[in-house]
């Protein structure tokens, strides 16, 4: 009879793996620093570049000290369930809240005060 | 006393705080009459030694999801009371002054709270505990201490939401406490400091819950059950509990950072100094919607078992309702947004969030269609549990339509916060939870106590809510149409409205009469129990509850049954391969624990004492709380054992008793 | 199932509820970063991350936690290996360096406070208080976590069940290590770029 998924018996894991893991982060997170520190991208062009190390270096550590794929697959499909909510949540904050000026025709709240005095006499 | 010692002993406890108007202070009376009545009660009989040992230390998931029912049925009747003083309030308009306004806020608040966490969230955690063990064929769940400190964190929580009558005020910012309102600036008092530490420490409980039952479906379910081959119910808990992990941690912060603006200046809500209020609402909602769905898929699956086993048929379309719930899961996390379409967010945003909300409409549809198309051509009877499921059926289908309409973002402009909007989601979470929950309590009651609920009682109470909801409902749509909205203390009499108001408050008293026979009927069904014993089966089942003894052993099964399709007791009904416990091996079940009781009392006094700002006893309690924690979790022998002798001598005791009555 | 097949399924199932726990926590590190995402503008007239952020001392606070990433999972291979002296080294080591990332953390805050940009300054900095801290708070439980194994794994027979402890707080070290990335990145690089 077939029982429940559980998480099958590994080799134990190779102490080089924490190596690579640990080397391969410290080099994306020196990388990420120094595009910073020396200024070479700007404005939106940065984030997608830092947000780019950032993965790499958080998929570097799910898998070299993390080791998932390795072991149960409910634990890698946890995480990506949890990874789509989490993009989820936080897209749509984003989203949501740089919205809801939407009706102040992207004012700030001094401008908006100026153009209604100045435009409907208020 | 020198004033410095006696801030900080007491932090801002006052003796005046315990000073009420004579409403409020009658009802912390009754409270408090009813607390000492059960504590006299326990000490003249003599029972606290067997309370401790039986229930309040036990880890076995039947009683704690029998204590859980308990407490839900009397914050039902805390939340009822609330209710009828709201109808009350509105049908005289006033004229009587009873309520003064600020007592008014709190009731509606109160009201709110109560219903969501503590009787809503309570009942679903007490069917996760008695159903889902026994329908997967085990003997526990996954985390057996974790799930008694889940029921003690309810309990704190329960506890701090109650302390207002007595000592302090509740919140008047509603059940969502929208800032800059729930800020400090605005309420500095211990009402919204209440509110949120009694939903942050019974929310812990509630996460845990939600990470235990998806670990216990995912790895204890019999031999041979597959997840194509889980009863519906367990499905459904499944999502329920998914949605609970993922949104329950986005409550925990937004409340946090709530608690911090009011205890050390933070900004994040504020009006000033940055703040925006409008991120608050943004996150209590992306928490809030999923909520209510975390509440309505035990329901259906609740009634997927009652439609099936009253149609004598197995479920139509297996395959499309596992897919209507999973998508529905998913989709309730994409449309939170149509809770505030009216706060400043262009077309384009309201346009996305409306669209999802209507989709998820459809899956919805699917599953109301599927039990219909189960009970045709079946042989179907209308017992208590499916005479809720007709009820059902009705009341949400309408409430499901009214949401469709405020989905339309322009349309709902008119609807929002009035009366249209307070009626579709008491249609919802009354005609889809609450009958949902009745349906099971009348379902499963004989598994948990061996003999049948009064059957007619069960069908006056059935008629009395039914009846007395459309009565109570449907003049506020006709209200929110007229233009009233929501949270009204008094209206100008020229509105021509209170007619309505009055038809609503006969409503509420009709259903108040079904309470009645609620109550009544289990109290006469004790009377009667020794005429309408049952065995394990009362209902010709299909699924492995029906399996154990009514009431099941404290191991469940005896032998952990094989599986091999779906409805899996109706065919070993069918093909006479019911499991036979000759031959049966040591049991080992966790031991009682008072660890979890230690845990709550700890959180209790942590969350009064943030409420108070008495940060000794908030340090003290923590320090417990943690030293609790770590000597539990180093604990090797949680486990005590049931030699294969004794259990074999149960099993026996078990099959007498079934077959003399 | 006979009794041992039976504890090995009771660890299982606890290495997947811890995991699903990890996740959970995923969920309410993700409201405070969507807050600090929605707020990290509101500077109230006052400073931004730019002009605050010491990006040397964070970048030096990034190693010394990535490095207790790398002790721990050290310490845990080493007493899954059985050698205790070895893992009682990894583990003091992480010890030692998640306190001085905490230590960094301190001391970070103190010189904001103490220079009028505390939390109550801005929502920004409201923000921003509250995430980094939320993450050391969970450094700080997990450095009580590494006290408790490490007076087990010195004092007492390290059993299997310890070292499932161990393996699990393993699991949540590396964690809170993958979420200072974020940090890191979020906060501190883009949040400190002018």
């Amino acid at each position: 009879m077939r029982k429940p998924q559980l998480e099958h018996r590994h080799s134990p894991v190779p102490y080089i793996s924490y190596v690579i893991g640990f080397v391969l982060s410290v080099i994306a997170t020196l990388m990420a620093y120094w595009l910073v520190v020396a200024d070479i991208f700007s404005g939106n062009q940065a984030v997608i570049i830092i947000l780019s190390i950032a993965v790499v270096q958080l998929i570097v550590q799910l898998v070299f000290f993390l080791h998932i794929g390795r072991g149960s697959r409910w634990k890698l499909a946890t995480f990506i369930l949890a990874i789509i909510f989490v993009v989820m949540l936080v897209a749509g904050t984003i989203w949501i809240m740089n919205n809801l000026d939407y009706n102040m025709m992207n004012m700030s709240p001094d401008q908006m005060t100026e153009y209604m005095e100045h435009n409907e006499g208020i | 006393m020198t004033s410095d010692l006696q801030s900080f002993l007491f932090g801002r406890l006052t003796w005046a705080d315990f000073v009420h108007d004579p409403v409020m202070a009658a009802s912390g009376g009754i409270m408090v009459v009813g607390l000492l009545g059960i504590i006299i009660g326990l000490t003249y009989f003599k029972k606290w030694k067997w309370l401790w040992k039986n229930w309040l230390t036990a880890l076995d998931p039947k009683k704690i999801g029998i204590m859980y029912l308990i407490v839900s049925g009397i914050m039902l009747l805390r939340g009822f009371m609330d209710a009828v003083m709201v109808r009350f309030q509105q049908a005289t308009n006033d004229s009587l002054g009873v309520l003064s306004s600020d007592h008014f806020q709190q009731i509606f608040s109160a009201h709110g709270s109560i219903m969501i966490f503590f009787v809503a969230m309570g009942v679903i955690a007490g069917l996760f505990n008695l159903i889902v063990p026994q329908q997967i064929g085990s003997r526990d769940v996954a985390f057996p201490f974790l799930n008694s400190v889940s029921f003690w964190l309810f309990v704190a929580g329960m506890i701090i939401i109650n302390a207002p009558l007595v000592v302090g005020e509740f919140s008047n910012a509603g059940w969502l406490a929208y800032p800059p309102l729930s800020g400090l600036e605005y309420n500095p008092g211990t009402g919204v400091d209440y509110w949120i530490w009694s939903l942050q420490v019974a929310g812990i409980g509630s996460l845990l819950t939600g990470i235990n039952f998806f670990v216990t479906i995912l790895t204890m379910r019999a031999p041979g059950m597959n997840m194509m081959k889980m009863p519906i119910f367990v499905w459904s808990v499944l999502g329920s509990t998914a949605l609970i992990m993922v949104v329950f941690p986005i409550l925990t912060a937004t409340l946090a950072m709530l608690s911090l603006d009011r205890l050390i200046d933070t900004n994040f809500f504020t009006t000033g100094g940055g703040g925006n209020p409008m991120l608050y609402i943004n996150l209590i909602w992306a928490w809030g919607h999923p909520e209510v769905y975390i509440l309505v898929l035990p329901a259906f699956g609740v009634f997927s078992e009652v439609v099936a086993t009253f149609s004598k048929k197995r479920l139509f379309g297996y395959a499309s309702m596992v897919w209507a719930l999973m998508a529905i899961t998913v989709l309730s996390f994409t449309v939170w947004l149509h809770h505030f379409f009216t706060m400043g967010a262009g077309a384009d945003v309201n346009t996305f969030f409306g669209i999802m909300t209507m989709i998820i409409a459809i899956p919805t549809g699917v599953k109301v269609f599927n039990w219909i198309f189960t009970m045709y051509k079946g042989r179907v009877t209308f017992a208590t549990p499916m005479l809720w499921f007709m009820g059902f059926v009705v009341t949400f289908t309408i409430g499901g339509l009214t949401g469709v309409m405020m989905s339309v973002p322009a349309a709902d402009f008119q609807f929002h916060n009035s009366l249209f909007l307070v009626a579709h989601f008491h249609n919802m979470i009354i005609g889809g939870v609450l009958f949902g929950v009745f349906s099971a309590f009348s379902y499963w009651f004989p598994k948990f106590t061996g003999f049948r609920l009064n059957e007619r009682l069960g069908r006056y109470a059935f008629w009395c809510w039914l009846i007395g909801f459309i009565v109570a409902f449907v003049p506020l749509y006709i209200l929110g149409f007229m233009g009233a909205v929501r949270r009204l203390d008094h209206y100008d009499p020229s509105m021509g409205w209170q007619g309505l108001f009055i038809v609503a408050g006969i409503g509420v008293m009709l259903i108040g009469v079904g309470v009645v026979f609620q109550i009544v009927q289990v109290i006469v069904s004790i009377k009667q129990r020794h005429q309408n014993r049952v065995g394990n089966d009362p209902w010709d089942g299909r699924t492995l509850e029906w399996l154990t003894a009514s009431p099941p052993a404290e191991y469940n099964f005896a032998t952990i049954p094989t599986v091999s399709t779906r409805d899996a007791f109706w065919e070993m009904k069918k093909t006479h391969t019911l499991p036979k416990d000759t031959d049966v091996e040591a049991i080992w079940l966790p031991k009682n624990s008072a660890n979890g009781v230690v845990i709550g009392i700890a959180s209790l006094a942590f969350g009064l004492g943030v409420v108070w700002h008495i940060w000794w006893v908030v340090v003290i309690s923590l320090i417990i709380a943690i030293i609790a924690i770590i000597v539990k979790l180093t604990d090797d022998h949680p486990d005590r054992q049931l030699s294969a002798k004794t259990v074999a001598r149960m099993a026996h005791e078990y099959t007498l008793k079934e077959n003399h009555g | 199932m006979s009794r041992a097949e039976e504890e090995h399924a009771i660890v299982q199932r606890k290495s997947l509820g811890f995991w699903i726990y990890l996740m959970t926590d995923c969920l309410l590190f993700a409201s405070l970063f969507a807050t600090f995402a929605a707020l990290r503008n509101n500077t109230f007239g006052g400073p931004s991350g730019a002009d605050l952020f010491d990006m040397q001392f964070v970048l030096i606070e990034t190693m010394v936690l990535l490095t207790s990433s790398f002790t721990i999972g050290m310490a845990v291979l080493g007493a899954s290996r059985g050698y205790k002296k070895q893992a009682l080294i990894w583990l003091i080591a992480t010890f030692v360096l998640g306190a001085i990332f905490l230590a960094m953390e301190l001391f970070e805050f103190h010189a904001l406070v103490e220079e009028g940009n505390g939390w109550q300054r801005s929502a920004f900095l409201s923000s921003y208080f509250t995430l980094v801290a939320t993450h050391g708070l969970h450094i700080a439980v997990g450095l009580l976590w590494i006290i408790v194994v490490t007076i087990r794994l010195w004092r007492f027979k390290f059993k299997h069940t310890d070292l499932h402890r161990l393996s699990l707080l393993g699991l949540f070290w590396h964690f809170l290590d993958i979420i200072w990335i974020f940090i890191f990145s979020f906060v501190y690089l883009i949040g400190g770029m002018s």
